[in-house]
């Protein structure tokens, strides 16, 4: 070990620079292994995220995209208005049975009329029709009656399982085993899509539209849950930012240092590792049961995740108010400034991006969370819109991940697809939202 | 830097601005300032100085009661502003600081323009009637503080771009732009280059004219350099005051001796 050099130097050190001795071996071995741990930790990491987004993509996209059939339609009078005076009330009396067969049979027409070859009976035919279509129809009519009588060229959705054929979910096989859909069916869609009366397009009626019973998965759509999403993320804008940044600041500014200020802050770190459930049966308890607010109400879904987000943004406004030098609050004071003064002029701006960036991260939190809602009800089945606020925040809705939770538990196989887009879209929310706490943070950050 | 040289100056009687009587402060059960009495006169400078943690700096923030801040800090005694006692329950200290004003061991502008960290001062306290108004204390007081030519044509740029020395003669003007008639200073020098310690220097000088100034410092030349009046602080105690010409020269008690010539500290 000391004499590592060969014996023709004239000085030979006692310990050569060239050769490791066997502790600094041994460090390095340490060091080599270590890194080698993280590098793996980081790499697993990576692909787990590669795989989750990978099967989620693969799953999800299609259900931005949505087969359609267009053919005319006659809408008879003798069916739809059978008195003839295009009431609308009188109108309103047909119900979506009595259109069924109108779609059924211009739909059967169209296809004779196009001299397409099939063996299908009727009924098999009309099958072939999304169950919502005849609804759509009747919606369709009633907002302008006076189509009453005329032929209207219609761009009507197709029943899921033939959706699912244009995405490759539903195979020849596949429907020979399946109750819901025959091969013929699919052969005379194919023929349709080859003549141009069929196609798959984008489908923004997946991001606008309400949601749909199970067995109309083709018409489901995330319109309810992202507005009611939105309204929760109102609620707690407007509640938890402001008692959130004055809470912190008093403690932290204002608040004399004793046990009760102690004991404040222990539970204000506990509150954030309460699970989120409780929060639940707290709003349960206190907004629906005492308060007597309406169930499924996005207030009361906002009401819950405010106080679930407050600890969060109390904690990161704390964070960001102590990591402004004191020399700033010492200038302050020194010129004269009363205290509050000196914080609302020097403290808080300087303090500003940190804040923001919790309060993005909280509400980015609430966005993704499903537990205390469904105590709450709001993974109730709800198809019609919110109003406006502040009306609409006492109106029935759905919520992006509780919406996503519904879905996964029905059992037609082109819920899965739509639940996949669900969470996409739900990430590309979030994902907006923490670039855009990462720009403020950017943007606004000053050095001193 | 001409060491241990003593500015002869002409010590006139003058009026006593400020008066401490039987100080004692305490940091929870630390006794930090031991029956201190002192008398700031005006338009004089005056050093504290002492080897570290012997408390000039707790003394001196307790002339405007920036001890305040400090939850566990208690001052007993008396420390007289112009005969009143600005310790007394009547007295904000918020006014007390617009008339003792402060600068800081480490430059801290705010992270504003130049010309908002003098006129916030001023805005605060309402001094200013006009744009005019406050316009002309921003120039007057980055004047008194030597700094007006190099920031003229960059008032509305941060003050935190400028160099260390710059911005603490900022701060100096930031702090003289209220009127106040007593300035603190917090070892103003100990962040500067030789170069802007110059210039501060220079600068104390003059503000000598105006105001009575206050200033902690942790060198001997630059307390020999700068003030008439010295007192050396030990341990919590005020062991000596006087002429700083006397405590530089002959002082009496041994213990300032074996500071200023380098055996305690």
């Amino acid at each position: 070990m000391t004499d590592a050099t060969a014996g023709s130097a004239p000085r030979t050190p006692a310990r050569s620079l060239f050769a490791e001795d066997a502790r600094t071996k041994r460090r390095n071995r340490a060091e080599a292994r270590f890194r080698a741990y993280g590098l793996a930790a980081v790499v697993i990491g990576i692909l787990a995220l590669i795989m989750l987004l990978i099967s989620i993509l693969s799953n999800g996209l299609s259900s931005f995209r949505q087969t359609y059939v267009t053919f005319p339609v006659e809408l008879a009078e003798a069916r739809l208005d059978p008195q003839g005076n295009r009431n609308p009330e009188e109108i309103a009396a047909v119900t979506t049975f009595g259109y069924l067969p109108v779609m059924a049979m211009a739909f059967i027409e169209h296809v004779d009329a196009m001299g397409i070859e099939h063996d299908l009976s009727p009924q098999e035919m009309a099958a072939m029709i999304s169950g919502e279509a005849p609804a759509q129809l009747r919606a369709m009519v009633l907002a302008n009656p006076d189509l009453v009588g005329q032929t209207v060229t219609l761009e009507m959705l197709v029943n899921g399982r033939i959706d699912g054929y244009f995405k490759g979910r539903v195979t020849m096989a596949s429907a020979e085993r399946d109750n819901n859909v025959t091969p013929g069916q699919l052969v005379l869609a194919q023929a349709l899509a080859d003549a141009g009366a069929m196609e798959t397009r984008f489908n923004w009626n997946f991001i606008t539209a309400p949601d749909a019973s199970g067995q109309r998965p083709e018409a489901a759509g995330l319109g309810v849950a992202i507005i009611g999403s939105f309204y929760m993320m109102l609620v707690v804008l407007a509640l938890a930012l402001p008692i959130g940044v004055a809470a912190s600041i008093y403690l932290e500014e204002f608040a004399p240092k004793n046990r009760l200020t102690d004991i404040i802050e222990v539970n204000i770190s506990n509150l954030a590792a309460v699970p989120s459930i409780v929060f639940g049966i707290l709003g349960l308890a206190i907004f629906i049961n005492f308060a007597g607010l309406p169930q499924s109400a996005p207030i009361v879904g906002g009401l819950v995740l405010t106080l679930m987000t407050l600890p969060t943004i109390i904690i990161a406004t704390r964070a960001s108010l102590r990591a402004v030098p004191p020399s700033i609050r010492e200038a302050a004071l020194g010129v004269g400034a009363s205290k509050m003064q000196a914080v609302f002029h020097h403290v808080l701006p300087l303090a500003a991006p940190g804040i923001l960036t919790g309060t993005i991260i909280g509400l980015a939190q609430a966005l993704g969370e499903t537990a205390p809602l469904l105590l709450i009800g709001m993974v109730a089945f709800v198809r019609e819109y919110p109003a406006a606020p502040l009306d609409g925040l006492f109106d029935p809705a759905s919520a992006l991940p509780v919406q996503v939770y519904n879905w996964t538990q029905r059992s037609d196989p082109a819920f899965v697809e739509r639940a996949s887009g669900a969470i996409i879209v739900l990430l590309v929310f979030l994902v907006f939202m923490n670039a855009v706490a990462i720009m403020l943070r950017r943007r606004f950050e000053r050095r001193w | 830097m001409n060491d241990m040289r003593v500015t002869e100056r002409t010590v006139t009687d003058k009026q006593i601005k400020m008066k401490a009587r039987k100080v004692q402060v305490f940091y929870g059960d630390n006794h930090a300032i031991k029956d201190v009495d002192v008398d700031i006169e005006d338009k004089t400078v005056t050093a504290f100085i002492g080897p570290s943690g012997c408390g000039k700096s707790t003394f001196l923030r307790c002339l405007n009661r920036m001890n305040d801040t400090i939850d566990v800090c208690r001052v007993e005694g008396e420390i007289d502003l112009e005969g009143e006692d600005i310790y007394d329950a009547k007295v904000d200290p918020v006014q007390l600081r617009a008339k003792v004003g402060m600068v800081f061991q480490k430059p801290n502008p705010f992270p504003k323009s130049i010309y908002d960290n003098v006129a916030y001062g001023p805005r605060i306290h309402g001094l200013a009637r006009s744009k005019a108004e406050l316009d002309e204390i921003v120039e007057k007081s980055l004047r008194r503080a030597a700094i007006w030519n190099e920031v003229k044509d960059r008032l509305q740029a941060p003050g935190t771009g400028l160099s260390g020395g710059q911005q603490q003669r900022l701060c100096i003007a930031r702090a003289v732009a209220t009127s106040p008639e007593v300035l603190l200073m917090d070892e103003p020098c100990s962040a500067l280059d030789p170069i802007a310690t110059a210039q501060v220097e220079e600068l104390i000088d003059e503000l000598r004219e105006r105001f009575s100034v206050v200033i902690v410092t942790h060198s001997m030349q630059q307390a020999a350099r700068v003030s008439q009046k010295t007192a050396f602080f030990h341990l919590g105690n005020l062991v000596e005051f006087g002429e700083t010409s006397k405590i530089f020269t002959n002082p009496d008690d041994p213990r300032t001796e074996s500071y200023i010539t380098g055996r305690i500290g």
